[in-house]
């Protein structure tokens, strides 16, 4: 057992202000060990977020996870680490020359590290992991899955993590599983122990508690959507796979099942929903729209390509005027692009979704809690308006845990089901027109099949007047198509409001979206000078307050994580703002927006650096 | 304008349905299609068997896709919410129309090119969904709306009106249908609406989805001596084996009805199905057989028409994903909200 520890570099002593990367091989069951310390710190009180790094592929590819501590809250990617857990040889060099200056490095000693490998700035902690699991565990799997177990262990003992706190959560991962539970336990101890004998425990940077977690969650985006959905009464869901927008439909099955479940009159279980993972994403929205056209709260999710493929169905929505909701969990693009990478990159083609004159209504939601609020009122937004809304989420919101303010829901919440005619109203009216009589924000009465035979009437793709007949007229076709717009304008201002943060004497204002929220304003934060405005936008159709925030600033920045200046360019359409005024920081490499790139290009542009 | 409002000849003695409506109170706009299509002819088929089974008109849902064929649900029950979708994904907004109400009567209306080209993947997966509808395919082997072109259910040598040869080998829907597993599959001929009436009834009845495919010619591009989706050339070859007659629970019991019938099925409303099978043996339950039927009969260069493959055992997508009986689009929020108490008690799992 060689144990080559060097003497301890100096290191600053940074308590609950750090950032630790793990680097594993994907399908070794990793990403159980690296849940296992982020919740145990986050139970700990101690704001923390997680971004696994994953590649697309099941087994044997590089995997990361970086935890970020921080009592200031700072928990955008970090850009640094202190601690890097290199259990991964094919990236054992890459990972070493991550760790920044003064910290310090997990190896596996069961096999010695090359001299290449070395750096004299760091300080190497070597542990026989795999040799210890080998003594201790009998089968081969047995041996990888604890080894990280293992790992937790030893990595909690030199962050000040108290052992019993790990190992509750073992207990309620593992009650039912009564051996599974020893072992992990006993692999926990292993690492924990190795630890506290041989370095000195714990490391400058470590954790301490800072009483419980009150009022917060760790919950990630997809989740939080698909929870969304049940709240909002959604009754059909169509779907299919695709990375990262899968655990959206499979959460909403699993709730569905939990809590739309109820035995029927034979006493058999009954379900009051229905999902259908369809053959291809056409029918997925295909299935949404025939849904909501019958009256039903429908929704898919899906992701880039899907989304393309969408795109006539979400043309056919918008000018007949069928609710429909979508859910985007953006990834790289284009085409396959990087399936397991973040980008904001569909924001135009949602936008303009299709062919034609088209225009929808996005949402942008910041973190899970804003995904579970975006959902709700992305379904009352749908039938108000009669039109498909756009949630656009992200994979770094989608798949990560983050910590959340606790979810809350008003029990008086009702939808809103828009100008959806009752049998009795369509009694009432002297003659239904489906596209006639519209309000002043433009909607039109809607009737669903089956209900009334005063609802007769055909909603069709094709070139249509107020009564839904067709017609090639242009005064009849533009009634419509004007109507659809003014419709789209007066829907900004039922979207969740922008979060705007005008600061006297700001040089400069800076406008993002979406994930990239907290790393912008770290980033503001450690900007010297007088501090600048802050919009972050979170809907389109935009607001008028979002045109009067670039007007009341010589220029902004516009942050976002596309090559293609996505949103600067929809703000440029949509505001009348002249080009030269919003300046683009764009992050399209695929790993969530850090602050000190944001930082870095906006010291750049201003001609500071 | 492809839709006309349609001048209200007086008719004298219309006979009534069980509802005391007329074929009338079943009608819509005024056909543009050419004339003499054949399309118009099966409009008028489904408009019929709508009326004698009694069905109120508002309960149907008319959806169709892209093509002349899917213009037709302008021309039938105007009393009717209808759906003219995007190029074929008819088959998809119908299961959405079926999953969010289940007592909705669906009828889609698609032709050749909606079905068996662009649409065949939402085709197939809507029969293998098995959504109760009624799905007719007006099926002429040729693309009229854009002009001519062979489409994908043409036959290897059927002609073209300038008259090239069609050289790829057509998809057989009803083939088709029975290697997916569909479970109602009838062909009929839009010139014989006798015995298409009868079909579309019993399709209109059946548990689960029901295809039929309806040769139904285009007088303008595929209806000249060579092709062989022709009037003539349809009439010289069907093979009119397998007849069925249907036994409604509604409506009228319709006086084709063939004494000494072989084989009775019973359908998934109570009604039932009469088959006459010339072929010594036809069991349209037994999927071997029929395909078998199926595949010798195209080899002929026949045309099997009649209800062909029924099975009625085969659950349908509201029982195969055990919902509710009630309609989900009008569930009460109350039962679909699990409220503030569970959203606390879910999130205690999350801290």
């Amino acid at each position: 057992m060689a144990n080559v520890q060097l003497p301890e570099a100096p290191s600053r002593a940074r308590v609950n202000e750090f950032a630790i990367k793990l680097a594993n091989v994907n399908g070794t069951g990793s990403a159980s060990t690296n849940n296992l310390l982020m919740q145990t710190i986050f139970r700990m009180g101690v704001p923390v977020s997680g971004k696994n790094l994953f590649p697309s592929n099941i087994q044997g590819l590089p995997t990361w996870y970086e935890v970020r501590v921080s009592q200031l809250g700072h928990t955008a990617r970090p850009s640094s680490f202190d601690l890097m857990v290199a259990m991964n040889g094919q990236t054992y060099q890459q990972d070493i020359g991550e760790v920044a200056s003064g910290g310090y490095l997990i190896y596996d000693d069961s096999w010695p590290l090359g001299p290449e490998m070395r750096r004299p700035d760091i300080t190497f902690l070597g542990a026989p992991l795999s040799q210890l699991c080998a003594q201790r565990f009998s089968t081969v799997k047995e041996r990888i899955l604890m080894k990280n177990v293992a790992t937790a262990g030893l990595v909690a003992a030199l962050l000040a993590l108290p052992e019993d706190e790990l190992s509750k959560q073992l207990v309620a991962a593992y009650s039912r599983r009564p051996h599974l539970l020893e072992d992990n336990q006993a692999a926990l101890h292993l690492g924990y122990q190795y630890a506290l004998e041989h370095f000195s425990c714990p490391l400058p940077f470590h954790v301490e508690r800072m009483g419980a977690p009150d009022g917060r969650i760790l919950i990630d985006g997809n989740t939080a959507v698909a929870l969304g959905a049940v709240f909002a009464g959604a009754t059909v869901g169509a779907w299919y796979p695709i990375t990262p927008a899968t655990s959206v439909m499979e959460n909403f099955i699993r709730l569905c099942a939990r809590y739309r479940r109820h035995p029927g009159p034979d006493g058999r279980e009954v379900n009051d929903y229905l999902i259908v993972q369809a053959e291809d994403e056409l029918a997925a929205l295909g299935i949404v729209v025939g849904a909501s056209w019958a009256g039903a709260r429908a929704f898919t999710s899906t992701s880039g390509p899907g989304l393309s493929l969408m795109q006539e169905l979400l043309g056919l929505a918008y000018y007949t005027e069928v609710p429909a909701v979508l859910v985007d969990v953006q990834r790289a693009g284009p085409s396959t692009g990087m399936p397991t990478r973040v980008q904001q990159a569909d924001l135009l083609s949602a936008a303009f979704a299709s062919h034609g004159d088209t225009r929808h209504i996005l949402l942008f939601p910041a973190d899970p809690r804003e995904c579970f609020l975006h959902t709700v009122q992305a379904f009352d937004l749908a039938e108000r308006f009669q039109t498909p809304v756009l949630v656009m989420s992200d994979l770094d919101i989608g798949m990560n845990d983050w910590e959340v303010r606790e979810l809350t829901w008003d029990d008086t919440y009702r939808p809103d089901r828009g100008r959806l005619l009752s049998p009795g109203e369509l009694e009432r009216l002297e003659r239904f027109w489906r596209y006639g009589d519209p309000d002043s924000e433009g909607t039109t009465p809607r009737a669903v099949p089956g209900e009334s035979p005063r609802a007769g009437h055909l909603v069709r793709g094709s070139g249509h007047d107020f009564r839904a007949a067709y017609t090639e007229r242009p005064d009849e076709y533009q009634e419509v198509m004007d109507r659809l717009l003014r419709k789209h304008r007066a829907a900004a201002e039922h979207l969740p409001p922008p979060v705007v943060e005008v600061r006297e004497g700001a040089p400069f204002g800076v406008i993002t979206l979406g994930s990239c929220d907290l790393a912008v304003r770290e980033a503001l934060e450690a900007l010297p000078g007088p501090a600048p405005s802050y919009l972050r936008v979170t809907g389109y159709p935009f607001p008028p307050a979002v045109a009067r925030f670039i007007e009341s600033h010589p220029h902004c920045y516009v942050v976002e994580q596309n090559r293609d200046a996505q949103l600067r360019s929809l703000l440029l359409i949509e505001t009348g703002a002249g080009a030269e005024r919003l300046r683009p920081v764009l992050s399209y490499g695929g790993l969530p927006l850090t602050a000190s790139f944001v930082r870095e290009r906006i010291l750049e542009l201003e001609g500071a650096l | 304008m492809t839709s006309i409002a349609k001048p209200q000849i007086p008719l004298l003695t219309l006979e009534r349905n069980q509802l005391g409506l007329t074929i009338r109170d079943y009608s819509g706009s005024m056909s543009t299609l050419c004339a003499g299509c054949g399309h118009d002819s099966v409009t008028a088929a489904i408009q019929e068997a709508l009326w004698g089974l009694a069905i109120p008109p508002h309960e149907v849902a008319k959806l169709s896709g892209i093509g002349c064929s899917s213009k037709t649900p302008q021309y039938f029950d105007s009393a009717a919410v209808g759906f003219n979708s995007v190029h074929g994904r008819m088959a998809a907004v119908a299961s959405g129309a079926a999953a969010a109400n289940r007592e909705l009567v669906l009828v889609g209306v698609s032709g050749d090119g909606d079905s068996l080209s662009i649409g065949l993947g939402n085709l197939a997966h809507a029969i293998r969904r098995n959504v109760r509808m009624l799905y007719v395919i007006a099926n002429n082997g040729v693309y009229g709306l854009t002009k001519g072109q062979f489409s994908a259910s043409a036959d290897i040598g059927s002609r073209s009106r300038k008259g090239e040869p069609n050289l790829l080998p057509p998809v057989d829907p009803m083939l088709l249908g029975l290697s997916l597993g569909a479970t109602f599959l009838a062909r009929g001929f839009s010139g014989d609406k006798a015995q298409l009436v009868p079909l579309l009834k019993a399709g209109l009845s059946h548990g689960g989805f029901a295809l039929v495919d309806v040769i139904s010619p285009c007088v303008q591009f595929n209806d000249h001596e060579g092709s062989t989706k022709s009037f003539r050339y349809v009439r010289e070859h069907e093979l009119q084996d397998i007849d069925a007659d249907i036994i409604p629970v509604r409506g009228q019991i319709h006086s084709e009805q063939t004494p000494g019938a072989a084989t009775e099925v019973e359908l998934h409303d109570g009604s039932r199905v009469l088959f006459r099978a010339v072929p010594e043996g036809y069991d349209p339950r037994d999927r071997v057989r029929v395909g078998t039927y199926l595949v010798e009969s195209a080899r002929q260069g026949e045309i099997a028409t009649g209800l062909l493959y029924l099975d009625e055992t085969t659950p349908d997508m509201h029982q195969v994903s055990a919902t509710t009986e009630e309609r989900l689009w009008d569930l009460p929020f109350e039962r679909l909200c699990p409220g503030s108490a569970e959203l606390a008690k879910f999130q205690a799992s999350l801290r």
